[in-house]
């Protein structure tokens, strides 16, 4: 492990990852404003419009996550727990 | 040409072989024996090749179609790039049942009639959990006996209904049908046992995860994919299916994301690919069909490049969690880009194969006017990059640094990853050059300006969402309880709550008897006037002085006498 993270790989230094961002940032950006020369051929009305891919995209895994996390709460368990369980028969 | 050999018949008499031949030899029936099924695959004509009498009955072992050549030729592929990937690393009878395995779906692919379907149907299940055992470990047992008692019960129920249906039209054709009777009803659920549907699709998570880190790659293509295969052929317009494909594929990617387990990541979300194909069968047209074919091709080939860049860090490291690996990148390049490859194509990212074969099922939704099935189909496109596409390899190649330097892939396996990468790239790049071998022809065109932004914009949101949420995406050690809960834990509770019952049940029962019997027996010692103090038991049961009896005997032969004399 290295303690410094400037001799560490070039992906995880800190002044890349902040580059990785804004990178990100700026595809993101022209995905939506290849729009305005691309039409997105809509088929059922609102998915022709302006950023519906983006919104669409975002707020399904928002909703998923959420969705995920809510049914942790009954269904997660310590994962030796079929372990303890075998033992008892 | 009238007789054929099933093309299944070379893996079977290879995996045979594999025991007995030693070094050079055993290599070389490893990677020839493949090649050469998929030569003879390529003979196999339209139409029933091959007939034979089985029990009376007239049975087709071999019948060509372009849908069974294209599933066999995956098939037979997957066996090729398994086996490069295993030879060097995986125990020789692990790699003998992979080859029988491959063999049992090659033979489903070919089969012209329900018996010889459900024959190769069982010599898959057979080998699959001999796979699964292979892996070693308690779990790896334990598991393998659960998915053995899954399938043979899932064999017992597609039998059943084959049995139904012979019996009712006196048949044993593979036709399309749809599930109207109990019969046909009893052939859709045994299929859909083994394609991982709801309420048993945690089958598949158990056990695939459990086995080695070369078995779990020829686990990841046959099972789930002849069950797509033999759907095609039986239920095509099935409209149930649609609702159960949309149910898998969202709950592939609810339990993924919960997963901390990276090959468990991995098996849940073949069962959401899956879910895919299973729903563009219940669309049923022939873009739909296309689309559960085209999928199931270039899925097994990622997801099979998925389960090897996996199963490279779990034989480099030993582990497969989560929360043990991290910043893999450094020392594993090549696993690293051909994991992130992988991960793409499933997330049907432009330029892959996912991307040319997806689309095709969300068309036929379009073309159907299926709105609601199309945006859950796109609404699950971004759950997908978020679960696979980029959770799998964030969380093993990326992420914080686990302080593990592994050495990248043995040569094989690194060779191996590259056929599938390259696969997964070309046939995202060209895709015309496949789409001529689907059963239906097309003129689809997967590549329009506007469906790529469409595309790139959900995705690409997607990772931003997976990036702006990571906080919640903590992983812990934690598993997630499925239905599987209800025969591994809550049925050991029933039945131990059983035996407490009835043996509680037991001891009042006895408590009852004795008092009821100590009532009796004062009962019967006040009418018998006896005296509990001289003795307790009856009068039959006391014994005699032998005086008594021998009184008795000199009364009666007196009595004998007498009447002698007198008569």
């Amino acid at each position: 492990m290295n303690d410094n993270p400037e001799n560490d790989s070039w992906l995880v230094r800190p002044g890349s990852i902040r580059l990785l961002w804004r990178v990100l940032w700026a595809v993101l950006a022209l995905t939506v404003l290849a729009q305005l020369l691309i039409k997105v051929k809509g088929y059922f009305g609102v998915d022709d419009w302006i950023g519906f891919g983006a919104v669409f995209g975002f707020l399904s895994c928002l909703a998923m996550v959420l969705v995920a996390k809510f049914l942790g709460i009954f269904l997660k368990r310590k994962d030796d727990y079929y372990r303890v369980e075998d033992h008892d028969d | 040409m009238t007789e054929f050999l099933p093309p299944a018949l070379i893996l079977i008499a290879a995996a045979l072989l594999i025991g007995p031949a030693r070094g050079h030899l055993r290599s070389a029936i490893i990677l020839l024996a493949p090649l050469a099924t998929l030569w003879a695959i390529w003979q196999v004509p339209d139409g029933v090749i091959t007939t034979a009498t089985f029990l009376d009955y007239q049975i087709e072992p071999v019948e060509g179609s372009a849908l069974r050549r294209l599933f066999a030729t995956i098939f037979a592929l997957m066996a090729f790039v398994g086996g490069l990937y295993s030879f060097r690393q995986a125990r020789w009878y692990e790699l003998a049942s992979g080859y029988a395995y491959a063999a049992g779906a090659i033979g489903v692919s070919f089969a012209g009639d329900l018996i010889t379907l459900f024959l190769f149907w069982e010599l898959m299940a057979l080998f699959s959990t001999v796979i699964v055992w292979c892996g070693g470990t308690p779990e790896a047992r334990a598991a393998g006996m659960r998915y053995a008692v899954m399938h043979l019960l899932g064999g017992i129920i597609l039998k059943v209904g084959i049995e139904g249906i012979v019996i009712h039209t006196g048949s044993i054709d593979i036709r399309p049908m749809l599930a109207t009777n109990f019969d046909t009803w009893m052939i859709l659920i045994g299929i859909l046992i083994n394609a991982a549907a709801p309420p048993v699709s945690a089958w598949l998570a158990d056990a695939y995860p459990a086995s080695s880190p070369t078995g779990s790659v020829f686990l990841s293509a046959f099972t789930t994919k002849t069950a797509v295969l033999a759907l095609i052929l039986l239920f095509p317009g099935e409209t149930v299916l649609i609702w159960i494909g949309i149910y898998m594929i969202m709950y592939g990617i609810i339990y993924a994301l919960l997963e901390n387990d990276a090959r468990r990541i991995l098996a849940y979300s073949i069962v959401n690919q899956v879910g895919f194909m299973v729903c563009a069968i219940g669309i049923g047209t022939q873009m739909a069909l296309n689309g559960a074919a085209a999928h199931a091709f270039a899925h097994i080939i990622y997801k099979g490049l998925l389960f090897m860049s996996a199963g490279v860090v779990v034989y480099r490291t030993g582990k497969s969690k989560c929360t043990d690996l991290g910043g893999l990148f450094r020392t594993m390049p090549l696993t690293t880009i051909c994991g992130i490859i992988g991960a793409l194509s499933i997330s049907s990212f432009p330029l892959t194969s996912g991307f040319t074969t997806k689309t095709l099922i969300s068309q036929a939704a379009v073309d159907e006017g299926l709105v609601t099935v199309y945006f859950l189909l796109a609404a699950a496109s971004a759950g997908v990059f978020l679960h696979a596409g980029i959770k799998f390899p964030w969380f093993v190649f990326f992420q914080k640094d686990s302080g593990l330097r592994p050495k990248d892939a043995p040569w094989n396996m690194a060779v191996a990853m590259v056929i599938f990468s390259a696969l997964c790239i070309f046939m995202g790049v060209f895709p015309e050059l496949f789409y001529q071998f689907l059963p239906y022809a097309t003129d689809y065109q997967a590549y329009t300006p506007g469906k790529v932004v469409f595309y790139l914009q959900l995705l690409l949101f997607s990772g931003l969402a997976f990036f702006l949420l990571l906080p919640l995406m903590k992983r812990t050690l934690t598993i997630t309880l499925d239905t599987d809960w209800l025969w591994r834990v809550f049925m050991h509770r029933l039945a131990d709550f059983a035996s407490r019952a009835i043996s509680l049940a037991g001891a009042a029962i006895a408590a009852g008897a004795t008092a009821a019997l100590a009532k009796l027996g004062a009962i019967g010692r006040r009418h018998m006037g006896m005296s509990p103090a001289r003795d307790h038991r009856g009068v039959f049961a006391r014994t005699w002085p032998i005086g008594t009896t021998a009184l008795w005997i000199a009364i009666l032969l007196s009595a004998y006498l007498l009447v002698y004399f007198v008569s």
